[in-house]
């Protein structure tokens, strides 16, 4: 089993996705109109949130939406493609995909590089919306910029990992809210509308045990150019990216045995 | 049979049909609450907002789950009715004396039930978790009517959507469109908080807004006659235009039966 044999399995599973969601309106539009959506409704209809005691964000309400927004949309790129595996596996395409590939762990990463693609999309519209129309000015960020996209891609990687792995055990589409709600509670029990210090009661105890709170905080500290206390951020997203790993390599192997 | 009778049976088919599917009731049971809980708490320093009209966040943000439950709820009757049409349930009907009316009530009244055991978890629920009531024991039947009435009036709409397309994807496909009307509403704030002028206006515009207010009234100030009235207005145009319409749609459909 040569290594290149491993990336023409990824690269083929990761085009034939992206081409199925670039030339699907039904996949890809969802996957859009969500986040923005999330941003208008977040963003607009409670920037007076700013003046609440205590909010000391300096780069704004609209900013500290943008980085929830970012980091939730590139988390769900990696939901929709275990929407995807579950599909083709439901359809029987996936246990062609396991009869014919020489190394079935490619299987996934193919999956996964799909899911950064779609992330990379999305981002991307997020970003153009924020700063044309919204006038967020990302400029005081600077270099961090890089980290926060960084981060968002780690976030994503680990969502899809997550996601796949759910999809390969269950193999159905009916098990869309398994893949889903655990990500979207996550991200909704983090500091979402306010910053941490500001949330009280039994949110603030799960908040502070959250790993998207890491994220959010990470995420808003690199937009706001101070980025002195991110790295812990990061070192979440890598431990969970090598969690899910073993988690969706072990999934595999439940498809196998069950012959998909 | 009187067609009252066969309309009878037709409720009845409708309301064990919705409790019968344990996913839709859980969805529409526990999917508001927890984003209730997520909401209360996260916004829960919102209350600081100089002239936010309450110091409980879960007091002001109890109104949203009627108005989420409902929006499930016309999803659930549009797949319900669009699945008759699919399996030709809707062209057998056709050949019995019921009037369209009567069809369409009775295809309803699974929804409607479902909006008033909703309305009463919900109730139970912020009641527990420590939320105001300040219209007093007076108000929990107008509560629930306000409820039941906006259920049946998203519910008429996506029935209106079943019947218009024949298609259970198609409604589907309703129901992120009628979240887009909940999130652009005074879902979150109170429209007067509201700073940025565009979406203070089509919170304005937007009914939903009025629904809300109508129930938040009950639970903040006690017994507003302008809000409780631009509420109840609102459910009763939202389920005469929703009735009319899929009524409509249900002749044609008919006449193509």
């Amino acid at each position: 089993m040569s290594r290149s044999s491993s990336v023409s399995v990824a690269r083929a599973v990761a085009w034939r996705n992206i081409h199925n969601v670039f030339t699907n309106p039904a996949l890809i539009i969802p996957s859009l109109v969500f986040p923005l959506f999330f941003f208008t409704a977040f963003a607009g209809g409670l920037s007076r949130v700013d003046s609440i005691p205590g909010f000391d964000y300096k780069p704004g309400y609209t900013a500290f939406q943008f980085v929830f927004v970012l980091i939730q949309s590139s988390a769900f790129a990696g939901v929709f493609t275990g929407f995807a595996v579950a599909r083709d596996f439901q359809m029987g395409f996936g246990r062609r995909l396991l009869l014919a590939a020489p190394h079935r762990g490619a299987i996934v990463v193919g999956y996964v590089l799909s899911g950064l693609t779609r992330a990379a999309f999305t981002m991307f519209v997020v970003t153009v919306v924020a700063v044309v129309i919204a006038g967020m000015d990302l400029g005081s960020a600077g270099v961090d910029l890089f980290g926060l996209y960084g981060l968002a891609v780690l976030v994503n990687i680990a969502a899809g990992l997550w996601a796949v792995g759910v999809a390969l055990r269950v193999r159905s589409i009916q098990g869309g809210p398994l893949i889903q709600v655990p990500i979207f509670l996550t991200l909704f029990l983090a500091p979402v509308y306010v910053p941490f210090h500001l949330l009280t009661g039994w949110i603030h105890g799960v908040a502070s045990v959250n790993p998207a709170t890491a994220f959010l905080n990470a995420g808003r500290d690199l937009l706001a150019g101070e980025a002195s206390d991110v790295a812990i951020a990061f070192v979440i997203a890598l431990g969970l990216i090598a969690g899910f790993a073993l988690w969706s390599w072990r999934s595999l192997r439940s498809a196998e045995a069950a012959g998909a | 049979m009187s067609s009252v009778a066969n309309a009878g049976l037709l409720a009845m088919r409708s309301v064990n049909r919705t409790l019968r599917q344990p996913a839709n009731l859980v969805f529409s049971f526990v999917f508001p609450m927890i984003l209730l809980a997520v909401n209360a708490g996260g916004l829960s320093s919102a209350t600081k907002i100089p002239g936010f009209p309450v110091d409980s966040y879960l007091t002001f943000a109890l109104a949203v789950p009627f108005i989420q439950g409902a929006l499930f709820a016309s999803n659930s009757a549009g797949t319900n009715i669009a699945e008759d049409i699919e399996t030709g349930f809707l062209s057998r009907l056709s050949l019995t004396p019921l009037t369209r009316g009567g069809l369409l009530l009775g295809q309803l009244a699974g929804v409607v039930a479902l909006g008033l055991g909703q309305a009463c978890v919900y109730l139970a629920v912020g009641e527990a978790a420590g939320a105001g009531f300040k219209a007093g024991p007076l108000g929990v039947p107008v509560l629930l009517a306000l409820s039941v009435l906006v259920t049946l009036g998203f519910g008429s709409i996506g029935a209106f959507a079943a019947l218009r397309t024949g298609s259970g994807e198609a409604v589907q496909g309703l129901f992120p469109l009628m979240f887009v009307l909940l999130f652009l509403s005074s879902n979150a704030l109170p429209r007067n908080l509201i700073e940025t002028d565009w979406f203070r206006t089509i919170a304005t515009y937007n009914p939903v807004s009025y629904l809300l207010e109508a129930i938040r009234s009950l639970l903040i100030t006690g017994w507003d006659g302008e809000a409780l009235a631009l509420g109840f207005g609102c459910a009763i145009g939202i389920a005469v235009v929703g009735i009319w319409a899929s009524s409509r749609a249900l002749k044609s459909r008919m006449l193509r039966t």
